[in-house]
């Protein structure tokens, strides 16, 4: 039984490595076309068919380019920055079930690697170390604009984890429990938590949903990378692979929040049929398109407009959703 | 056999990056390995399957030296090595003896004597984050309750110390108006 049962969880871990890295490069294809048709363009049309094998030729690019370490910078901590942001985002997806559990050859397979029971908890807060990737990067670099995108970075960490933690804690005061396959379960029963408790799921999942553009550093708050200085912020001074590690990262990020957001709010996957695990797809995919959608429709905010959104309006609106949730509750 | 492995490992870089902070001379290493040093410690919490306890171990340390590395931004050039006083030798000395009396204290009591048991084991058939919140609401009120008045106060005082000119904002001032405030201070 523990050797089946090691088998099986390298197999997952392998599996899920494999199928998100892919994603991510497929992800850069998607976002270049889409932004591209609501920039009236075409956007990536020569390589292969409709600009398929663009993504072959970035990853051949980024894997044959050569690998500068600057001198000046903290050599150690420069290579390892990117690891850190790649290597958290997997680590993070270890306890989110990807799909209802399924058989394939009467071997019942759990699409999640780790069931522990504070599985929300342990992906934010594995996410969240995730940005001392370009906090480190950025710091390390011996560059001024480097390091002014690691103290963004610093002001985005320290503004957005606070509405991502009070945000979620009305819904788990409803669910009383913090793993995923437990508000996978507490939602078929009771309805989707966004229409939960009058009103309070629908505030905490529009609260979630603003923190996670904050958490995976996207537009609106794609303020780490200064795209307005026309350099790219904490990866300036990166080049080839080391650079794709961090973009890898942010991608594989989004798929991961993209699954979290409807397995917390929207139902999951459901009953666990065929169904269920094509409609938590759709889902996934649909909060994906909207990363994409907000990136081509909203200019950037200032760093002090984000603290300012996030200390100011979005945690007081947090605190009394969940007070509102503990009055309603009793 | 894997949970050993997971332990010696665990044990071995949580030492080695505890050590590295100490004794190198490089703000951003002390503190990158400070940081890997805390997130490595929940690894034993996992080990001991208190799954919360370790959540919160990095969620709550990652934070904190998030905040130890602004300040480093504001005091050092991160990138060059700094160069430390060497104060008294004497209390140097003295410090070392102490924390290591202390160390050798607290692995051999629960040796020693018997008087040191559990007072709250673990509840059968509920999870861990219930039973750190039997133990928090029940014994622990008092000082839990008191630590966060105490957050509060803190919080509260930084504000007023901080919060001076919060809502004037230069990027929105005209150059007259910055001017204008120069000048005022100035005099």
């Amino acid at each position: 039984m523990e050797v089946a049962y090691l088998i099986e969880t390298v197999i997952k871990v392998v599996v899920i490595l494999l199928i998100f890295s892919a994603l991510a490069g497929i992800g850069t294809y998607f976002e270049r076309k889409i932004l591209a048709f609501m920039q009236r363009r075409l956007g990536p049309m020569n390589v292969g068919p409709y600009g398929l094998l663009q993504v072959a030729a970035d990853g051949i690019k980024l894997f044959t380019k050569e690998d500068i370490i600057p001198s000046g910078v903290v050599a150690p901590i420069f290579k390892i920055a990117p690891v850190i942001t790649a290597s958290t985002a997997f680590m993070a997806a270890a306890a989110i079930p990807f799909l209802p559990q399924f058989e394939i050859f009467g071997y019942t397979v759990h699409p999640i690697v780790a069931d522990i029971n504070i599985g929300i908890l342990y992906i934010l807060g594995i996410m969240g170390v995730g940005l001392y990737g370009p906090l480190l990067g950025g710091m390390a670099s011996a560059n001024k604009f480097s390091l002014l995108s690691a103290a963004r970075g610093a002001a985005v960490f320290i503004s957005y984890e606070v509405v991502t933690g009070l945000s979620i804690l009305a819904p788990i005061m409803m669910v009383g429990s913090l793993s995923l396959i437990d508000f996978n379960e507490y939602q078929l029963e009771n309805g989707w938590i966004v229409f939960n408790l009058y009103g309070v799921g629908f505030i905490a999942f529009i609260l979630f949903w603003i923190a996670a553009f904050a958490e995976t550093g996207r537009t609106p708050f794609h303020l780490i990378a200064n795209d307005h200085e026309i350099i790219d912020g904490f990866g300036t001074e990166y080049s080839g692979m080391r650079w794709g590690l961090f973009f890898i990262g942010e991608y594989a990020n989004m798929f991961f929040i993209s699954f979290v957001i409807p397995l917390l709010f929207l139902g999951g996957y459901g009953d666990g049929s065929i169904l269920g695990a094509l409609a938590l797809l759709g889902k996934v995919a649909f909060f994906f398109f909207f990363f994409l959608w907000v990136r081509a429709a909203w200019p950037d905010v200032r760093p002090d407009q984000l603290m300012w959104l996030c200390w100011k309006v979005l945690m007081p609106i947090a605190v009394v959703n969940i007070l509102l949730a503990a009055i309603i509750m009793i | 056999m894997f949970e050993a492995i997971a332990f010696y490992l665990f044990a071995f870089l949580t030492a080695l990056m505890f050590f590295i902070t100490v004794t190198t001379s490089q703000a951003l290493h002390a503190l990158t390995a400070l940081a890997a040093g805390m997130i490595f410690i929940s690894a034993f919490f996992f080990i001991l399957g208190a799954d919360f306890l370790g959540a919160v171990q990095i969620v709550v340390y990652s934070g904190a030296v998030m905040a130890l590395y602004a300040f480093g931004m504001m005091f050092f050039d991160t990138t060059r090595d700094v160069k430390e006083k060497q104060g008294n030798k004497y209390i140097i000395a003295g410090l070392s003896i102490v924390s290591a009396i202390l160390v050798v204290l607290i692995f051999a009591a629960p040796m020693v004597t018997d008087n040191i048991t559990a007072l709250y084991p673990m509840t059968e058939g509920v999870g861990n984050t219930q039973d750190v919140g039997m133990v928090l609401f029940t014994k622990y009120l008092v000082p839990f309750e008191v630590a966060a008045v105490m957050l509060l106060v803190a919080m509260v005082a930084g504000i007023v110390l901080a919060g001076k000119k919060m809502d004037a904002s230069l990027t929105e001032m005209s150059e007259a108006e910055i001017e204008e405030i120069n000048t005022r201070e100035l005099s």
